[in-house]
């Protein structure tokens, strides 16, 4: 297994008997705020883990508020290795482990192995590509197994029980537990099966399981902690940064850890 | 790592594949099986044929344009006629095809996404001879560009959603078909409009679309007894293309031409030439040849017609392209034009501006082809009329 920070953080946050708090943020949204800024705000929030979004231009598993913050960066001119130049700012002044997520195209057409190396060097920790699910790409698979990111896999509501052990173990780090059929984006009611579901996955795979899409609110982060390793907030953060500023995002950000404590 | 189990047919060489959300993997699955089943089911290929003669109007003509050839400059210019199909284009021969599918497998909602409307239209069509629920996405460009076609699918009992994220153009509208897929897959068959996207798609739509080639070749031995010596289809996302080169792939004496829309020209950066200017890259749930910068961000295309204004293309074209085996050219949109008067004026055949890509590459090359050429006339131009006229100065009519 890799030496993981990543696995450092669910080790730690099971000794205190809670789940991780894991926040989304989109690379260069807000435009106008350093996204290494961004970042420490977030680490200081009580973030125990950031996912940060290398934004790609058809974001298909994604809705309309990540689509709007992948989109302003993206006229905002954020490329590949700005965003890699901020996440080493960033790790220079904080510890947080950072899961980059992206989709595949700008990382195969910056290079897989030069992304994989550069990202290593500016401190990323894991690699999640929500468009490469297990089996997809054999070639590409090996290359992010082999590099020292920990590889975070999905696991759909709609993924047949057989898959779900191939997954595992093709993934490390954590396992991202998808919590309803569809794209990323704020919902005000999670589904009733989901903590059972989350239940069953924890008792069949040997990584820790977080849960994202749809979560909003702290007590829907309550919820899904009380079932889960992890819980990630993504489009309901980043439309608060949208509209009401960092600062904002980060109270929004205590909140959710408060609620998780 | 350990191992993983990857199905080898997914891909034409190292193209093709399936880049999707985990979400859609087991929707995918379950269309590879059933297509499987269908493909080998007699009373499907059955009811296929029979909906293709008595409600698609199959078999199209082949047609000897000698006007057309006149201007040239090779007497033997012929038409596949696949404007005269039901709807008016070659795209219904794959939606009456996978609407049975949807059918088979019990899904009652269909969606699509659409450029020219064309698509939206076989498809919006479909739903109404076999009763499914029918949402249509397309870019709020297109339905601008294509009002006609927005109401004809309205008429037809269809949804249609403006999508105005992005370019809002067909590549746009294909993120949110996919994004509507991958909430609603439990009830919903996504029909894909050309032969992109993850696989099966390609390969399906090839086969639902290869009715076109496999009757030309057959009419074109029958009028002339021989084989063509050059086949021209245009290229958006490449099913009429494909339909009409897959049966002609190993007849080694056809050359085949793909022709893209090269909207301003190629050195203006303003045109559709994924093939002829693109790079490998993933868009859509395919590994393929594509427009994108030097960041990896997929570029808008441009085109003067709807339904080649798309920065990818099928997979299956990009290894024919690599294997040398196609040649992929392209006209621009002011040839397109040209091409869509000068057929009017000639034959008394209205092209769709697509259509007109490929009969420009004709206008302009049929001379320096010994022997016959084959040519898709992919769809018919109504819908085009009311935009030609704007672009031409003379205002919309609808
Ligand atoms: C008449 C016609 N031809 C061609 C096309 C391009 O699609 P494809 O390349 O898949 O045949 C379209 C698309 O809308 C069309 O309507």
């Amino acid at each position: 297994m890799k030496a993981s920070a990543i696995r450092s953080v669910f080790a730690a946050v099971q000794e205190e008997g809670r789940a991780a708090l894991i926040p989304y943020v989109t690379a260069g949204h807000p435009v106008g705020d350093s996204t290494a800024t961004v970042l420490q705000a977030l680490a200081d929030s009580g973030a125990d883990l950031i996912e940060l979004g290398v934004p790609f231009s058809d974001p298909l598993a994604d809705g309309p508020t990540i689509q709007g913050s992948s989109f302003s960066s993206l006229q905002n001119g954020t490329t590949v290795e700005d965003v890699l130049a901020e996440l080493k700012t960033f790790r220079a002044e904080r510890t947080t482990p950072v899961v980059l997520f992206t989709y595949l195209n700008p990382v195969l057409h910056y290079g897989l192995e030069d992304f994989l190396s550069d990202a290593t060097e500016c401190g990323a920790s894991g690699l999640l590509l929500t468009d490469l699910p297990v089996g997809a790409d054999c070639e590409v698979e090996r290359t992010v197994a082999e590099s020292p990111l920990d590889f975070i896999r999905l696991v759909a509501p709609t993924t047949r029980a057989e898959r779900v052990p191939e997954i595992a173990e093709n993934g490390s780090g954590f396992l991202y537990y998808i919590s309803r059929a569809g794209v990323t984006g704020a919902r005000s009611q999670l589904r009733e099966s989901l903590s059972d579901e989350v239940a069953a996955l924890r008792s069949q795979v040997g990584l820790p399981v977080a849960v994202g899409f749809g979560i909003s609110t702290p007590e829907q982060a309550r919820e899904v902690g009380r079932a889960s390793d992890g819980v990630v907030i993504g489009s309901a953060l980043v439309r608060i940064m949208d509209e009401s500023g960092v600062e904002a995002g980060a109270r929004f950000v205590a909140r959710l850890r408060a609620a998780l404590d | 790592m350990s191992k993983i189990t990857q199905m080898q047919s997914d891909r034409f060489g190292s193209f093709g594949g399936r880049y999707v959300p985990e979400t859609l993997v087991g929707a995918l699955d379950e269309v590879a099986v059933a297509y499987a089943e269908a493909s080998g089911d007699e009373s499907f290929q059955d009811e296929l044929k029979r909906l293709n003669t008595s409600f698609v109007g199959r078999p199209t003509p082949l047609y000897h344009a000698e006007r057309l050839g006149g201007a040239a400059g090779n007497r033997d210019v012929w038409l596949k006629r696949e404007d005269l199909n039901h709807t008016g284009a070659h795209k219904i021969n794959n939606t009456i095809g996978q609407a049975l599918l949807a059918g088979r497998m019990g899904k009652r909602r269909i969606i699509a996404e659409t450029g020219a409307g064309q698509h939206g239209v076989a498809t919006a069509t479909a739903c109404a001879l076999f009763d499914l629920e029918c949402v249509v996405y397309m870019g709020e460009e297109d339905v601008k560009r294509q009002a006609l076609n927005v109401y004809r699918m309205q008429l037809l009992g269809a949804e249609v959603r403006p999508v105005n994220s992005g370019t809002r153009t067909l590549k746009d509208a294909t993120n949110e078909a996919i994004r509507d897929w991958v909430t609603n897959v439990d009830s919903t068959h996504y029909i894909i409009g050309s032969v992109v996207g993850p696989d099966p798609f390609p390969r399906m739509v090839r086969d639902f679309q290869s009715i076109i080639g496999r009757e030309a070749r057959e009419q074109f031995l029958e009028c002339l007894g021989r084989l063509p010596a050059s086949v021209v289809a245009c290229v958006g996302g490449g099913s009429n293309a494909m339909g009409m080169f897959h049966p002609f792939v190993y007849d080694e004496s056809v050359e085949l031409v793909g022709v893209e829309a090269g909207g301003s020209g190629i050195e203006s950066g303003q045109h559709s030439a994924s093939l002829a200017a693109g790079t490998p890259g993933v868009l859509h749930g395919s590994l393929s040849y594509l427009l994108q910068d030097s960041d990896g961000q997929v570029l808008p295309a441009h085109s003067v017609s709807a339904g080649l204004d798309y920065p990818g293309v099928g997979p299956e074209h990009s290894h024919l392209k690599d294997m040398g085996r196609v040649r992929y050219t392209f006209a621009t949109d002011e040839q397109a034009l040209g091409a869509f008067h000068k057929l009017s004026e000639l034959e008394g055949i209205i092209p769709a501006l697509e259509t007109a890509h490929a009969i420009a590459y004709v206008l302009e090359h049929g001379a320096s082809v010994s022997g016959p050429i084959l040519v898709c006339l992919s769809g018919r131009g109504d819908k085009d009329v009311s935009h030609v006229a704007e672009v031409e100065g003379r205002g919309g009519f609808f």
